[in-house]
């Protein structure tokens, strides 16, 4: 519980309430941005083919969603509705140059490898569509919070399509980062058992690479999510 | 000849959403019916078309080296861009509103929601990575509107058949549209690598 100057507000708001919690945890199953708001799903199939991709994208959207929510929350009163969509995206596109200019100077092949994909995260639905349902309307520590929430949420179906690209498509686990593994195939050096292949029969399989798989992958999450929670089926 | 060649290659061989998967997010969203489908793709045809060239001017003249400034000043490249295309947008929405008002409201909200398609930053970010000229990129933004149309209405029209058919309760309306795009996107992968400026030269 952290101090809040007007004594007034001390009862209704908290740092880390319940509520506060909630706006975390909820985007991660219950209402996850790509299988039940159908945001952002683009970059999804596009850079989950390495598990680290998958990862150093999470993170940038993540930060951008954040912050630009909270920047767009502070500001809400002040912009005119009219050219609320261009105010929006200018905040939006300034954090994208912000992430994409230290990616590219951290991590050169990286950004090679993610160029066209990370200027996409400013018409990644996911932060305008936050922007315009939650940001627009609340308060900017509140507002901060469903950013990361969202953020994680995304990022995590990113990072679960990423594994499981990676290892059926290349028999790799986290390629191109210093942790890489050779997991199964041919030359696998799983664990101390470098003599004996590790599931040496294995061939990479191609359609594990292709965008394609990317949405029969989200199509089974789908599946999952919606027979363990019927209330998310389509009606119509 | 060029011109026809940038233009089929973005429509068929590199279609924006069966090649690339860009602008998913309307693409699902919007393909429950196939007039909705029409109306949406019709707009992106047009504003694709308007923004490529604008932007390719802009990238040239304003932000190259060989601009009017001199500078490099292509890390400003993201902002302006997405201002040229909320404005272009807008700009559509007021002229649709003005002399076509039956277009608009069969638009409807429809018309705003492109500004935030990947396939419209997605064609003009493309089109600089891969060097067009002018001509070609008017192709390349016709030609990948073109491609995007017959995307959705052609998805727009299997989801309408799906309707009748017994799809497993979890799985209806959004799981199978990610399924079926998956699909279409095989299918399209058969015609990927193919070059029109061969076969044109040869006849």
């Amino acid at each position: 519980m952290a101090e809040v100057k007007e004594p007034v507000k001390q009862e209704q708001e908290s740092w880390w309430s319940k509520k506060e919690r909630k706006l975390v945890i909820d985007p991660l199953l219950d209402n996850n941005p790509i299988t039940v708001q159908v945001l952002g799903v683009c970059s999804a199939l596009a850079v989950t083919t390495l598990t680290f991709k998958a990862l150093i994208m999470a993170i940038s959207v993540t930060l951008v969603t954040a912050f630009s929510n909270l920047f767009t929350s502070m500001l809400r009163n002040y912009i005119p509705f009219q050219v609320r969509m261009i105010a929006q995206l200018v905040i939006i596109a300034f954090l994208v140059t912000v992430v994409e200019l230290t990616l590219k100077a951290a991590q050169y092949p990286m950004w090679k490898d993610l160029s066209v994909f990370i200027g996409l995260i400013i018409t990644n639905c996911i932060v305008m569509g936050r922007l315009e349902a939650y940001a627009m309307a609340n308060k900017p520590w509140k507002s901060f919070l469903d950013g990361i929430g969202n953020g994680l949420g995304y990022g995590a179906i990113l990072i679960a399509l990423g594994i499981v690209r990676e290892i059926f498509g290349k028999g790799t686990l986290l390629a191109g980062s210093p942790f890489e593994l050779k997991i199964i195939g041919p030359s696998a050096d799983f664990l101390l058992n470098t003599q004996n292949a590790w599931l040496s029969w294995y061939a990479p399989n191609n359609l594990m690479v292709l965008p394609a798989s990317a949405l029969f992958l989200i199509g089974i999450i789908i599946w999952i999510q919606r027979s363990m929670q019927p209330k998310l089926i389509d009606v119509s | 000849m060029e011109f026809l060649n940038v233009f089929l290659k973005s429509a068929f061989i590199e279609n924006m959403v069966l090649s690339y998967f860009l602008g998913m997010c309307s693409f699902l969203a919007v393909s429950k019916s196939v007039k909705t489908a029409i109306g949406l793709g019709a707009a992106v045809i047009f504003v694709l078309a308007i923004t490529m060239p604008i932007n390719w001017l802009i990238n040239e003249y304003l932000l190259g080296p060989n601009g009017i400034f001199g500078l490099d000043l292509t890390f400003l490249r993201f902002i302006l861009f997405i201002a040229v295309i909320a404005a272009m947008v807008q700009l559509v929405e007021m002229i649709v509103e003005k002399y076509s008002p039956s277009l608009y409201n069969a638009l409807g909200i429809f018309l705003p929601l492109i500004t935030v398609n990947c396939a419209i930053l997605g064609g003009s970010l493309f089109m600089i990575s891969r060097e067009y000229n002018l001509s070609q990129s008017i192709a390349f933004g016709l030609g990948g509107g073109f491609g995007w149309f017959l995307a959705i209405v052609a998805l727009a029209a299997i989801r309408e058949k799906m309707r009748y058919s017994n799809v497993p309760a979890p799985l209806r309306g959004l799981g199978m549209a990610f399924i079926l795009t998956g699909l279409m996107g095989i299918a399209f992968m058969s015609i990927m690598g193919i070059d029109p400026a061969v076969y044109m030269k040869l006849k």
